[in-house]
């Protein structure tokens, strides 16, 4: 037993701080670091500096033009970057579609949509989700019907995450109605700019715009845009779904917030003028969550040393999910309430508008908390998870 | 032993309760905050019209004189329907303020009672955070006058208000800690400056600007040892009122949560099926009525003589009603799904307006601390 990583991959860390240190910009670091909000201009610009250092598709094998990280690979690389203050990775074209195309795509579809993925030249964007089907995705009533070499798609899917930017959406739709739930289902590639498809946003509770509708009127699709086999879908959907919970932990993203949290708890005094750090009580929140993410952090180090390179995360991802999303949730409300009153005013830019009063961290506090109440609802509720993890049981 | 409102408490009640329900439904709150206005006039007329801002005020200052039970019966009526008109700022802190001091104050209580005017208190300052003593702001006497000069911080519906109720220190700035003052200040007096701004819950606040603000003799409402001890008390009942909407809030929550589970079907059924759903619910209604108790608790006891029990009430109360809220609020959210994430559904704006209550006049672990002491003192003083 050892707790050290190799000297290899001690070397490859090093590598991925050089490439941050000399290729992330400045503006975007602190748009993150400070809880701001990116443009799509931002994540594209990142994702092409990946793919000119011939990381775009870091997980691909090599023969697709990927990096062929292992999974601890990717993981000291999202610890690194979530640290240096890096953009999160929009995943669903690198790190969704991708891995389908390259395990069930054909040569042609592999050819053609690989390379602009990891180049950013498309943004890609999830179709599954619909108003009745949840948690419950295999209810799905998107229909899709065959008409010569095209589908005639119709129907309505929703909380897709800036799809407002995508050039393409990969959508799971119904084709055999009369088929049991999972067995009557396609997996099709879709392109936004096809007449039929229109995009309406939802508002959120924090006032953000990152989830719309998409509603599709009479789409067609080539038959050739579909993956695989017919009727096949939810096996390449299920597939997917095992690769988004890849890195669910999030154990970089909480160690940076976990450490911001420590700076302003140093920082921040009290009416009576004691540090927050001085505070048993908050201090001891602070322990409490420090503590569940250490312990994380070794369960997911033991989740892919157990896994290698290769294989699909196994059900063990759902107590990664399940636990990960907790303790970012309970670090972004320990931020808003060191924040107090000053997490009250709400408005994002404020502290540019030159305020006096406000602490800097201060503004975007509130936003954050209640932007992040959605790690434990999107990508399978912690409850779906907890169901999983039961089955898993045995029961 | 009573637990009810009086047949009085309970038409009070019930007449804020049908006002609003007909005048400012869900769709109305939605459309007000997307408008960009700080609030709807012609509700806030009908509130005056009820008697909202009489409630509090003396009869001997031409108000109904009424206690910290028909606030509660206000807030319970009021909370669900997340009021951006200044009925907290105004009608409850404001006119608690001006009710604890008395004398001077009693000519503008008549006119608060009588809707001619609308006040709010600036008091806490940008290092205050929850506690009542830190004040920088200075008050100089100049001639018959008094200068005004310093900041105050989030000061609530200022900008609907017409008079602010300023504390400040009085003398020179670096002559040491003298004495409070709290003083009457048109909002619009020359040396105010208002930098507005809307907080999480819809409502507006704005950072007030005092520079060289010069106000006459008469303007000085009170000073000494009164003004610290009104604030505590009245800062003591505003939060019990705080609660009271909070649980008010917790219950149409967890009814619309009860609501969505009965009515959303996924797996062919609707999901308040599964055990696991009905258990949060059941937790959510658990918490629900200990927040409510500790909320009966502190209406009948923050006027109480007695320091210790007052503030252990009071104390108690906001450290329950905080916790029960964020479990709740964050639980209804949970239970919503994607849809609680939306601006559509009432839920997330009552989540917001329970999150936001919690952070005035000190969190719940603040006041969890604050009762610590209190205990502490007692276990001690039985030895």
């Amino acid at each position: 037993m050892d707790l050290d990583f190799t000297p290899e991959e001690q070397a490859f860390r090093e590598e991925v701080r050089e490439f941050l240190r000399t290729q992330l910009p400045a503006d975007i670091r602190d748009k993150v670091l400070n809880g701001r909000e990116l443009t799509r201009d931002d994540y594209v610009l990142w994702q092409r500096r990946m793919h000119q250092r011939g990381w775009g598709g870091m997980g691909w094998p090599k023969a697709f033009g990927g990096a062929a990280w292992n999974a601890v690979q990717q993981y000291i690389f999202e610890e690194e970057s979530a640290r240096a203050g890096a953009p999160r990775l929009i995943p669903f074209g690198i790190k969704m579609v991708a891995p389908v195309l390259i395990a069930f795509g054909s040569p042609a579809q592999q050819q053609r949509f690989l390379p602009r993925i990891s180049s950013a030249e498309d943004w890609w964007c999830q179709g599954y989700s619909e108003p009745g089907a949840g948690s419950d995705l295999a209810s799905l009533r998107t229909r899709a019907v065959r008409e010569g070499n095209e589908y005639i798609v119709n129907g309505q899917k929703t909380w897709n995450t800036l799809g407002q930017y995508a050039d393409w959406i990969f959508c799971l739709v119904r084709t055999d109605p009369a088929a049991k739930p999972q067995a009557g289902i396609s997996f099709l590639l879709i392109d936004m700019k096809s007449p039929g498809i229109s995009v309406r946003p939802i508002t959120l509770l924090d006032g953000t715009q990152e989830v719309n509708e998409i509603w599709f009127e009479d789409v067609r699709v080539p038959i050739e845009n579909r993956i695989g086999d017919e009727n096949r879908g939810w096996t390449y959907a299920k597939f997917l779904l095992g690769h988004e919970r890849s890195n669910i932990a999030g154990v970089g993203a909480s160690k940076r917030e976990l450490a911001r949290l420590k700076q302003i708890a140093r920082e921040q005094r009290d009416g009576r003028g004691r540090r927050l750090i001085d505070d048993p009580l908050f201090a001891a929140r602070i322990a409490r969550v420090e503590l569940e993410l250490a312990a994380l952090e070794i369960t997911n180090l033991r989740v892919l040393s157990a896994e290698g390179a290769t294989r699909a995360p196994g059900p063990e991802a759902s107590i990664l999910k399940i636990k990960g999303t907790e303790i970012l949730q309970s670090i972004s409300e320990l931020l808003m309430r060191a924040a107090g009153p000053w997490a009250l005013p709400f408005e994002r830019e404020a502290p540019a508008a030159g305020w006096q009063s406000t602490p800097a961290y201060a503004s975007t506090t509130m936003a954050s908390y209640l932007n992040l109440r959605k790690l434990s609802i999107f990508g399978g509720t912690n409850e779906i998870q907890k169901n999983i993890v039961a089955q898993m049981l045995g029961l | 032993m009573d637990f009810e409102l009086n047949d009085d408490q309970r038409q009070l009640k019930e007449a804020i309760a049908g006002f609003l329900a007909g005048e400012f439904p869900f769709e109305r709150l939605k459309a007000l905050k997307r408008s960009g206005k700080a609030h709807d006039e012609r509700l806030w007329r009908g509130l005056v019209e009820l008697g909202v801002p009489a409630l509090l005020v003396p009869t001997g200052a031409g108000g109904l004189g009424y206690g910290p039970i028909e606030t509660y019966a206000l807030m319970e009526a009021a909370g669900p329907h997340l009021l951006l008109e200044p009925v907290f700022a105004s009608a409850v802190l404001a006119t608690l303020v001006l009710e604890k001091l008395g004398g001077a104050g009693e000519r503008l209580l008549g006119e608060l009672a009588r809707g001619a005017r609308i006040a709010t208190l600036a008091h806490f300052e940008r290092d205050s955070r929850f506690e009542l003593e830190p004040v920088a702001t200075r008050a100089e006497r100049e001639g018959s006058a008094w200068r005004l000069d310093g900041q105050k911080s989030l000061v609530l519906q200022a900008g609907l208000a017409d008079v602010l109720l300023v504390s400040a220190r009085l003398g020179a700035a670096g002559s040491g800690a003298g004495g409070l003052a709290l003083f009457e200040v048109p909002r619009t007096q020359p040396g105010v400056r208002l930098r507005e701004y809307a907080l999480v819950d819809g409502q507006r606040a704005a950072e007030v600007g005092l520079e060289a603000v010069s106000v006459p003799a008469a303007a000085c409402i009170a000073t000494g040892e009164p003004v610290p001890r009104a604030l505590e008390l009245a800062v003591a009942e505003a939060s019990a009122a705080l609660g009271a909407e909070a649980v008010a809030i917790m219950q149409a929550v967890l009814g619309a949560t009860i609501e969505y589970l009965r009515t959303r079907q996924q797996f062919g059924q609707p999901i308040g099926r599964f055990q696991a759903l009905q258990h949060r619910v059941a937790d959510m209604r658990v918490q629900l009525e200990q927040a409510r108790s500790m909320s009966l608790l502190a209406a009948l006891r923050c006027r109480s003589d007695d320091t210790a029990e007052r503030r252990r009430a009071v104390s108690g109360a906001k450290a329950l009603i905080g916790e029960a809220s964020r479990f709740i609020g964050q639980q209804a959210i949970q239970l919503h799904g994607g849809m609680g994430m939306t601006d559509e559904l009432q839920v997330s704006h009552w989540f917001k307006r329970l999150t936001a209550i919690d952070l005035w006049f000190g969190d719940s672990d603040t006041h969890l601390e604050r009762y610590l002491v209190l205990m502490r003192e007692e276990v001690s003083s039985d030895v």
